[in-house]
């Protein structure tokens, strides 16, 4: 048997929106079934980063909080020394945006981020990008169609050579202009995908778990598999339901 | 203003009112709700002007906040009524279209208890000037399309920073409220003991952090910003008032919460000139607000609704549903008025419910059956409301859904009286 794998949730209470906490729980979950261990590490602001676990998980917030959350993480250094050693991570909206190159302020002014992925966040022009998004995963990593939904401004280029999550099918994604959505880079994945993402997606809680744990037993997943296609399907339907006052 | 204008404006309110009255009748007569937002819609149209000139001789306390704002604005109603005739949007109806009809079919000289959304609370302060402004809390709430829950804070702060003769009622214990609050001319700062903090980890003044002790005491570590002083305290039971005089609150309605709506109802009321003792006595004649509490009897089941819409409120309906091993039914629904985005379900402590089966119901009762399995919650799948209520196998059981998802609860389970316009 496995030891038991840490989980680090870094600033719930800075990036935890919407709802991006509960990937903890799904990763943890996920390993209990299969008799491994875990433990969820809640990191608040001001706490020291552990430099040594496996699973490290930044979810999405607002502007002020996530300006707050790159000044911490870039003082302490740990979640760099944790990427050179094997940790994955996954970053979801704001948090992705902070492991990039730079991203705009709540000032409009523009923050330097951790630089662990090669990518920038520029405030994007019209409204917020908000909605349910299909996306087809990159080939190579296995994954089948990833759903969830996305509620952002800002826009994300990819560096050349960068490698995205997936191609966009339904929504907007990085919405830089090239289809793309997200970015995976060795076992870092930034992704728009809020839902969470990893209760939606079991497969990319098992990809994140396989890289530091191995391979995997399966899971019977058919519950989660009918909330996916029920989400697929009302995402490609595609259809803008509008309220009608006259059918309450 | 020239008098000609002055006669002009006045006419066209008074065509606004009439128009939108006779659409309102209309809405009505025609079964599709109490018709004050349609019939409100019509009145803005006609005269954007007219909610101002519509509460002109109406002193006016507003109830605003993310959760608590339909139980406080009845609990603040009844807290007046010994002090004459009081108009309120009882229904619920808190947009601008609400306001201007429900002010417009008051009788002159009524005192206002009026629930105003969040979003447009900034437009109704400057239109009608209220004497006070109950700010109950700000959290998360609805985020695919209300976004920055900081950025009504701001607003709220400007808007009453520009009316100093508005006072505030203010939950101190809520630093983004108590931001919101700051710069007011004047306020009544209400201690409810508010026990969710998720939403202010940052300062709203500086971006630091916000610190708490273990007394409830809050500051930011970067600024001066922090916990002022209180002129109301709910402790257990008791409102605490100035010079340590205390109250002794009897609700009706259950929980934490709702003592915590009961304080800051007071707060308004006392504003607006109410006799303490008299608003608190009043207060106990609330039973249900709006089908929330309510008791149906379904088929010989008997069903108590209780209704929560983000995360702060289910943290509170979860300690309101009677205990386990009795199941209960959890509906779930994610239309417009509910927020698209349900991935707040992560946000509810769902492993509260651990040890009992929870029936998941509404539109999105998949994503909560999902959201329970990683909880380690027994549960099942029903997407009918009548047939989740009979799957549970019990004879008088809680049910708790979010907005829409309770309309649709009522309406299958025989509640009356179910409309929204």
């Amino acid at each position: 048997m496995t030891d038991a794998l840490s989980i680090v949730l870094l600033y719930p209470e800075l990036l935890g929106t919407y709802g991006d906490g509960g990937n903890a729980a799904v990763l943890a979950q996920r390993l209990h079934r299969r008799g491994i261990g875990a433990e969820v590490i809640e990191v608040a602001a001001g706490d020291p980063v552990p430099r040594s676990c496996e699973l490290y998980l930044m979810g999405g917030g607002e502007d002020g909080p996530q300006a707050l959350a790159v000044r911490e993480l870039r003082a302490s250094g740990a979640l760099h020394a944790a990427v050179e050693a094997g940790a994955a991570v996954l970053a979801i909206c704001a948090g992705y945006q902070v492991l990039g190159r730079e991203f705009i302020g709540p000032d409009g002014n523009i923050n330097a981020g951790l630089g662990l992925l090669d990518c920038s966040t520029a405030r994007g022009p019209g409204a917020r990008r908000v909605g349910e998004m299909v996306v087809e995963s990159a080939p190579g990593l296995g994954l089948p169609t990833l759903t969830g939904y996305e509620n952002h401004a800002g826009v994300t280029s990819l560096g050349p050579g960068a490698q995205p999550l997936g191609r966009v099918l339904v929504g907007r994604g990085n919405d830089a202009g090239d289809g793309s959505e997200g970015i995976v880079t060795g076992h870092v994945v930034g992704t728009y995908l809020h839902g969470p993402v990893l209760a939606r997606n079991p497969a990319l809680a098992d990809l994140l778990l396989s890289w530091v744990a191995g391979a995997l037993e399966p899971i019977d997943d058919a519950e989660i598999e009918e909330l996916r296609a029920e989400r697929i399907k009302a995402a490609k339907s595609g259809r803008r339901r509008w309220p009608s006052p006259w059918r309450r | 203003m020239g008098e000609d204008a002055a006669m002009t404006a006045s006419l066209r309110t008074r065509t606004a009112i009439r128009l939108g009255q006779a659409v309102s009748e209309l809405s009505r007569r025609a079964g599709r709700g109490q018709g004050s937002s349609v019939g409100g819609k019509v009145m803005l149209a006609v005269d954007p002007q007219a909610l101002a000139a519509v509460a002109t001789g109406h002193r006016v306390a507003m109830v605003s906040g993310t959760n608590g704002k339909t139980t406080t604005t009845r609990l603040l109603a009844a807290a007046l009524s010994a002090e004459g005739p009081v108009t309120s949007n009882s229904a619920g109806a808190n947009l601008l279209s609400g306001l201007v009809s429900t002010l417009a079919g008051a009788p002159p000289g009524a005192l206002g208890a009026l629930e105003v959304d969040e979003g447009l609370l900034p437009a109704a302060v400057t239109a009608i000037r209220p004497v006070a402004v109950v700010l109950l809390n700000l959290s998360r709430d609805q985020l695919d399309r209300i976004g920055e829950v900081r950025l009504h804070a701001e607003s709220w702060r400007r808007a009453l920073a520009a009316s100093p003769a508005t006072v505030a009622v203010a939950n101190a214990d809520d630093p983004l409220v108590a931001y919101a609050a700051h710069d007011s001319a004047g306020v009544t700062w209400v201690g409810t003991g508010q026990q969710w903090r998720s939403d202010a980890a940052a300062c709203p003044a500086c971006g630091g952090r916000i610190k708490w002790a273990v007394d409830g005491q809050w500051a930011c570590d970067s600024c001066d910003f922090s916990k002022p002083s209180t002129t109301i305290d709910l402790d257990g039971n008791d409102l605490v008032l100035p010079g340590g005089a205390r109250l002794t609150l009897d609700l009706q309605l259950p929980g934490w919460c709702n003592r915590a709506n009961a304080a800051m109802a007071l707060g308004g009321a006392i504003a607006l000139g109410a006799n303490a003792a008299g608003a608190v006595a009043a207060m106990s004649g609330v039973g249900t607000v709006a089908g929330r509490y309510q008791v149906l009897d379904r088929d010989g089941v008997q069903v108590r609704l209780l209704l929560a819409k983000n995360p702060a409120g289910w943290a509170e309906t979860l300690d309101l549903i009677r205990p386990a091993p009795l199941p209960v039914v959890i509906g779930i629904n994610a239309r417009v008025a509910d927020g698209r985005d349900p991935s707040w379900l992560w946000d509810v402590p769902f492993e509260r419910l651990r040890g009992r089966l929870v029936i998941a119901t509404g539109d999105r009762g998949r994503d909560l059956a999902v959201r329970l399995r990683y909880a380690d919650v027994e549960h099942g799948f029903v997407p009918d409301y009548l047939e989740a209520v009979r799957a549970t196998g019990e004879s008088d059981i809680d049910l708790a859904a979010n907005y829409t998802s309770f309309q649709d609860a009522r309406r299958a389970l025989g509640g009356s009286g179910v409309s929204r316009d």
